[in-house]
Formats: structure tokens, sequence, C-alpha cells
């Protein structure tokens, strides 16, 4: 149906053009006047009037639909005596109407689903009639409207432009509704979260073991199954080993990378940095799912091997393993952001260091570095963002116990692949289980955040510093 | 310590600080080498398959089939007695657990692919035809040489009569490694010698589809108002540091906000492409706004004042001169979008593409898995076919990503214009 309507309304739409191009100029030569735009653009001005607000109205209403559909059936439903416990069922039972109104079901229909399938029949029809009346009642409006305008010569080119400059304005705002979207979902699970458990409960506690969580609904919890539940969700050890597996990767990547970036900026001929700077930057390009299986199916194993050989227990997926691969992932946003940061020191400095008699490291190391440390931490802070979001190397390889350790060749486990083990497969929702998934998103999110705006700052400060 | 040796000591230092930085760069170079040898090594033997010839006999008492069935009579056919009879043809074997063993020999899709060679040429009725059917998994890896046969057989998964008849085979040269078009063709399976990547394929195409589909005009438009018609005001400035920080966001965050809104609350379908899409789609925008903002602004000012000198509106100096000059930068900068895109993982996770789905999708809207959700999947299971497999994938993956990559360098030389 929705695209039986967007074929209609551009068809319509088309004829529009054509039909407001020429009776634009057929205005102009009847009434001798000068028009106050090109022809075409009274056609575009039709277009626009009769698109635009009918494919938004459309777009709006099919979001909101089937979420009304559903609530009106599961009510109409209930009042009818169907029963149901929690929002798991109400969504069975939705379900079960749905593939009987489609023809695809094939369980028994007791009374309550007939009579429940025909209103949702009777639904559907309603909304789907009132949106075809209503789209056709919007182009029809908005379509008179702008011939009038085009009647009375309108400046259409003017008003054109003002139409698409608000598309364009409204495609910036994207952005924004995106990070609405993302604060937005995950503060309202969150503080559902901490509605049931206390927040410095969690962020104090330290034990983590949400798979104890087995209570369903969160309104009805015993005082001991709280108990229970309270100290279910420490987020310590989870810090913990996020932080651990993000410093071995930095004790790989900022020594790597820091060389890299200061060898390419400093020492490489132009021919070496052409062929060496694009390679190390493949490592950026190489998908975190990749470093994952390498670090699990080659590095793990060898690290293990090797400690067999010196007779100490590594387990197979040790956050060394997944901390050195994440370093080696991270190396180019250290060299790249270190090699742009050191180019921009001023030449000048350079050489007032080498008019006194200073090596070239010797420059390095006393002028080029301290001046441009700023940047390089800013550099660093971001490689650190990048290490404690990373999602797919930890899952894949660093274990998935909540343990408190610094023992890198045991396991840890960090905050986002708790999240994924939380959420994948089979969830329950509102349960407390799956709430904490979100609280764990809202802490990576904020980290991420702060070390983002800092790091940014940074590179920032230092940057109006030399312009 | 003297003038000489106190130079010297400095020169010395010189030449270490140069080592290391040659040194950390000669270690990334030498890891990415590694890692693509590590992968190649292991994945390029996924792309044959191991298959024994067997010779099978369309019984027509066994079929229950006269000459000239339809179709439909051949479908409903039970073609499992004439399997069993051709495959235990291969080898004598003396009691039931030997013929069990035999059997165990060959894929559990060895029915289908009898019966789909007697579909493609139905005349074949009491008539014997030599198939080329494929091996289990076990035998596929033994062959290929990634199984080790000096192992005492208790801890090996095949027998030493198994092992006895691989032997026999090879020996007749009746087991042949051939090109592996299920690899592409299937879609999942537990079995891996009948998994493909071809839902993956589809699935990954779909979302990809769609994230271009969405991402790359609302981009193009935001960089242009951004760059072109923004006035200097705080909500510029709010819009401008919000980009910045998206860019940012680690991945998986955006696999919840897609669960909590597409999912949860606007009911979209799970695990489909659609949804992988809107949510590539979100999280690509802003690492494609930063590129085209940069392409635009590259356009000298001269560019727009010309045209705006001759009577265009500031729209048409925008529209006509300054998009079609940044457009190569723009579109380079949204293949490289893309191309992250397509590598990421952790978000499709958390809608549901995890799913074990061995259809193939037809539309966007089924459910499916993509390129590298497969890579994880099958990287956790057990069965030594998959590393193979899980490696190839990697391999396929990695070489559209450089397909891509190049593409985007490629538009960036032929048609970017420089401005000094």
């Amino acid at each position: 149906m929705n695209f039986v309507l967007i074929f209609l309304i551009t068809i319509f739409s088309l004829s529009l053009f054509f039909y407001g191009r020429s009776k634009t100029k057929s205005i102009a030569i009847e009434k001798n006047i000068k028009l106050n735009a090109l022809p075409k653009f009274y056609g575009y001005y039709l277009v626009l009037w009769c698109s635009i607000p009918s494919l938004v109205f459309l777009l709006i209403w099919s979001l909101f639909e089937p979420v009304i559909i559903k609530s009106i059936i599961i009510e109409t439903a209930a009042n009818q005596g169907a029963i149901f416990n929690d929002k798991n069922e109400a969504n069975l039972i939705y379900e079960k109407i749905k593939a009987i109104h489609l023809g695809t079901y094939f369980g028994d229909i007791d009374s309550i689903l007939r009579e429940s399938a025909l209103a949702y029949a009777k639904f559907i029809n309603l909304f789907t009639n009132s949106k075809v009346v209503l789209i056709f009642a919007i182009v029809i409006v908005s379509v008179i409207y702008s011939l009038k305008k085009i009647n009375k010569n309108n400046k259409a080119r003017d008003d054109v432009e003002i139409i698409l400059k608000g598309l364009l304005f409204v495609s910036s705002l994207i952005a924004i509704l995106t990070t609405l979207g993302i604060i937005f979902s995950l503060l309202f699970e969150s503080i559902k979260f901490f509605s049931v458990i206390n927040i410095f409960d969690y962020l104090f506690g330290t034990n983590w073991s949400p798979q104890r969580a087995f209570v369903r609904d969160a309104s009805s919890i015993t005082a001991a199954e709280f108990e229970e539940l309270k100290d279910a969700f420490g987020f310590i050890p989870l810090i913990a080993g996020t932080t651990f597996i993000a410093f071995i990767a930095m004790l790989v990547a900022v020594p790597i990378g820091l060389f890299s970036g200061i060898y390419m900026a400093e020492y490489a001929s132009l021919k070496i940095r052409r062929i060496s700077k694009p390679i190390i930057e493949i490592l950026a390009g190489i998908p975190t799912v990749v470093y994952g299986f390498f670090a699990a199916l080659t590095v793990g194993p060898f690290f293990r091997q090797i400690g067999e050989n010196f007779g100490l227990t590594v387990s197979s997926e040790s956050a060394l393993a997944a901390g050195l691969i994440m370093g080696i992932m991270i190396i180019p946003y250290v060299s790249s952001l270190s090699d742009d940061v050191i180019n921009s020191v001023p030449q000048s400095l350079r050489d007032g260091s080498y008019a006194i008699g200073a090596t070239k490291s010797e420059t390095i190391k006393k002028v080029v570095i301290p001046a441009a440390l700023p940047g390089i931490i800013g550099s660093i802070l971001l490689a650190v963002s990048r290490a404690i979001g990373e999602t797919m190397i930890v899952v894949m390889a660093a274990g998935l116990a909540a343990n408190l350790t610094i023992n890198p060749l045991e396991s840890t486990t960090t905050i986002t692949t708790q999240i994924v083990m939380i959420l994948v497969g089979d969830q329950e929702f509102d349960s407390p289980k799956t709430q904490s998934a979100f609280a764990l998103g809202l802490t990576l999110f904020i980290a991420t955040l702060i070390l983002n705006y800092i790091a940014q700052r940074a590179v920032k400060k230092y940057r109006e510093k030399y312009d | 310590m003297t003038k000489e040796q106190r130079l010297k000591k400095r020169h010395n230092a010189e030449k270490r600080f140069r080592f290391y930085g040659l040194a950390s760069i000669f270690f990334a170079l030498l890891f990415v080498l590694i890692l693509v040898h590590n992968i190649f090594s292991k994945g390029s033997s996924a792309f044959m398959k191991t298959a024994i010839n067997v010779e099978v006999f369309y019984d027509k008492d066994l079929l229950e089939l006269e000459p000239g069935a339809s179709e439909e009579e051949i479908l409903e056919a039970d073609f499992f007695d004439i399997t069993i009879e051709s495959l235990l043809k291969v080898y004598p074997a003396k009691n039931m657990d030997e013929e069990d063993a035999l059997i165990e020999l060959f894929t559990t899709d060895a029915e289908i692919e009898i019966k789909k060679a007697f579909l493609n040429n139905k005349n074949l009725i009491g008539k014997k035809i030599n198939l080329e059917i494929t091996a289990s998994d076990d035998i596929d890896q033994l062959h290929k040489g990634n199984y080790p046969r000096d192992l005492p057989e208790d801890r090996r998964r095949i027998s030493n009569f198994q092992l006895e008849i691989y032997d026999v085979l090879v020996e007749n040269k009746t087991i042949t490694k051939n090109f592996n078009n299920y690899f592409f063709k299937n879609g999942d399976s537990r079995d891996p010698e009948i998994a493909g990547i071809g839902g993956a394929l589809v699935g990954s195409f779909y979302s990809i589809l769609i994230c271009l589909l969405l991402a790359f005009p609302v981009a193009v438009l935001a960089s242009i108002y951004l760059e072109e018609f923004a006035p200097k005001n705080k909500i510029t400035d709010f819009i401008e540091i919000n980009i910045n920080n998206l860019a940012a966001v680690p991945s998986i965050v955006y696999g919840l906000l897609a669960l909590q809104i597409l999912l949860a609350t606007i009911q979209l379908p799970r695990s489909t492409p659609l949804v992988a899409g809107i949510t590539l789609a979100l999280m690509t925008l802003p690492r494609i706004i930063i590129p085209c903002r940069a392409s635009l602004k590259a356009v000298p000012p001269s560019i727009r004042e010309g045209a705006l000198a001759v009577g265009a509106s500031k729209f048409q100096s925008v529209f006509h001169h300054v998009v079609p000059l940044a457009l190569p930068g723009t579109l380079s900068g949204t293949i490289i979008g893309l191309a992250q895109a397509l590598g990421e993982t952790a978000p499709l996770i958390l809608i549901g593409m995890v799913a074990f789905v061995v259809d193939i999708p037809s539309t966007p809207i089924d459910p499916s898995s993509s390129l590298p959700v497969q890579v994880y999947l099958w990287s956790e299971s057990a069965e030594r076919g998959f590393v193979e497999k899980t490696s190839a994938t990697i391999m396929m993956l990695l070489s559209f990503l450089i397909v891509m990559n190049f593409l985007a360098v490629y538009l960036r030389q032929k048609f970017e214009k420089r401005w000094n």
C-alpha cells in the first residue's frame, strides 16, 4: 500500500512539474507580464509542495501505526478475556492474532483469538483507509495552496530555495536526533535498572554475575531475591578488566605508534613515507572481528604453548592476547595523529635547536616532543577511548567470566563483552539482567564521551597555539 | 669522558633512536604480513571441496518411480535407500558398525545430491551413473592435509577403518578435489562441508545498500548545510560538536540504540538487513560528514564568488559549481565509510543477526546474517572445517574492503582538482 501511495505521489508530482512550467509560461504570454522566476522553478515549487508534506506524513504514520494498532489489539484481547501476565505473553498473543489474520496460523483458535483477529482486520482496514484519505487531503490542500501562489506570480526560485534550505537544515539535525536517541535509549532502561539496583551497589560492587538475576519481572521481587540481586551487579571487576586490557593495549600501541609517527614525520624519506603510511593505516581498516579471530585462534593458543614450555598456566583466553592484538589495531590511531601533530610543530623550533649543536634525536626528544605534547596526549586519549569501546576482539579473545585479577595470563572480561553476552540470544525484557546491559552502555558512553572531549580540546588548543 | 667520547655517545644515541623508529614501522608492517599470511594459508583450501566418486544405480524398485515420473513425484520420492546402497558399494563393509563408518565418510546431504542429479536428468531411472558425492568434513580436512593422522585412534574423529578406506580411495584415485560451489551458494549449516556464505553475502549486500541509500544523501545535504549555509551561531556549533562526538562513539552503543528504538519501540523485524542497514547508516553518517565537509571546504571561494558575480543565487552557486567540484572527495569519503560499515560486527550482533539462518534472504526484511557476523559465528564453532571456512570468509571480506578502498583512492586521484 505504501509503495502504491509513494508511486502515485511521485507520478502526480512529476505531472505537476510540467503543468506548472507550461502554465506559468502561458500566464506570462496571456497577461503580458514578466515572470519573477524561470518557469521551471514554478514546476519545482509545485513538486516540493505536493511531495514533501504528504511523504513526511506517510513516514510518521508508518512509524506509529504498528505500535498503536498493537496496543489497541492487546487491550481489546484483554477486554475479551485473554489472560497474559507480562509483556512477553501479550506479544505472543499479538503475534498469534496477526498470524490468524494473515492465514498463517495453524494452532488452535479459540473464540477470544477469533474475535481479536476480526478486530485486528477491522483496525487494519480503518487505519489504511484513513491513511489514504488523509494523504489525499494533504496533497489536495497543499497543491491548491501552491497553485494559488503560482497564479500570483510569486518569486518561485526564492521560495524553492527556502524550502530546500529547510531540507538541508533538517538533514544536519539528524546528527542531533541520533545523539538524543542514544541518550534516551540508554537512560530509559538505565533508570529502570537503577530503580531496582542501588547505583552505589552497581558502582562499587565487586561481584558481577548477572546470570544469577533470574527474576523475570522487576516489579515483584521478594526481599531474599533482592539481596541476591544486590550483589550480582558489581561494576568494579568490569572496569578493572576493561582498563587492564586497555592498559596492555596501550603498552603496545603507544611506543610503537609514537616511534613510527616520529620516524615518519622526522626521518623518513618521501618514498618510504608514501609506502609505509598507507600500510600502517591498513591496520585500522581491518575489521575488528578479523583481529578477534586471529587473537582467539592463533595468538591465544600460541601464548599457551609458550607458557607451557616455561611451566606457566596460560588461559587460552588471556588478557594478554586480547590486549596485544588490540594494541596492534590501535597503532595507526597513535601514529597518524602524532605524525600530524609533530608535522605541525614550527620548523623554527627545530632550527634553533640544531643551531646550538643538538643532534636530530636530541632535538626531537628535548624540543619537538615537549612542544607537541598536548597533541600527542590528545591522540593517546583518543586511542584509549577506542580501546575501551572495542568489542569484537575482547568478546572473542578475552573471556566471559568477571574475574578480578592483574595476572595478564588469566582471562578477564570487559564492559563491552558483558553487553554482548547479556543481549545475545533470547532476551527477557524488563529483567534487571537486560537492563544492566543498558546501564553498562551508558557508563561506556559517558566514559568515551569524556575522553573524546578532553582529547579534542587538547588537540584543538595545541593547533591554535601554532597557527 | 673526552669530547670525542661524548660525541660518539651522542651519535650512538642518535642511531639507536633512529633504529627504534624504523623497528616500530617494521614491526607494524611485519604484523600485517603475518596476519594476511595466517588468514590466507588457513583459508585458501576452503575454496576447494573433497568429493568421492560413487557409482549410483537409480533402481526402479527402490525408488518406487516409473519412467516418465513427474517432477512432483520425484520430489516426493524417497532416495534414502538408493543413497545407502550406492555409498555402501564404495568399500566392502563387514558389519553394521563398519557400514555406519563408511556412510559417515560422506556428507549428510548425499541423498539430496543424488536426488538433484536425478532431477537434472530424469531419464536416469534404471541406469547407473558415476557421481561425485561431497565427502564429510572430517575426510575433507584429512584430504587437504589439515588433519593429523598420526594421533592415537581414540583421540581422532576418524577411525582406523575409515583411514583404511580413505587410503584405498586415494590409491584408486576416486577421491577428488573440486571447486567448492557450496561455499558461495549455500547458507549457513551445522555441517562445515555444506556451509556457505551465500546468505551472509546477500545480507551484507542489502545492509550496505540500505546504509548507502540512507547515509549518503543525508550526509551530503548535512555537510552542504554546515559548510555553505549555516550561520555561525550556537546551534551550528552544537551540531558540529555533536557530529565529532558521534564519530567517536563506540559502535556497540549504536547496537543498543537500534535495540531500544528500532526493535523495541518501532518494532521493525529482528535480525534483518533492514535494521542492520539503518543502524549502520546512523553509525556511518558522522564518519561520512567529516570528509564531505573537508572536500567542500577545499573548493576555493573564487568559484563561489565567480558564480555569484554572474547572477547565480547562493543555491545555484553551491549546487551548480561547488558540489560537482567536491563530488570526488565526497564519494571517496562515502566509500571509505561504507567499507567500515561492511566490517562492523558488534551492533549487528545486538540486533540479532547472530541467529542461525539457513535460508538465503530474498528481501531486506528476511532474517539474515552478514559477512563479519558469519566470521564471528563460525569462529565459535568447534568443528575443524569451520576454521578454514572462517578464514575464507575473512578473505572475501578483506578483498571487498581492498576493492572499495582502491576505488576511493582512484576516485580521489583521478577526478579531484588540486587548487594550488
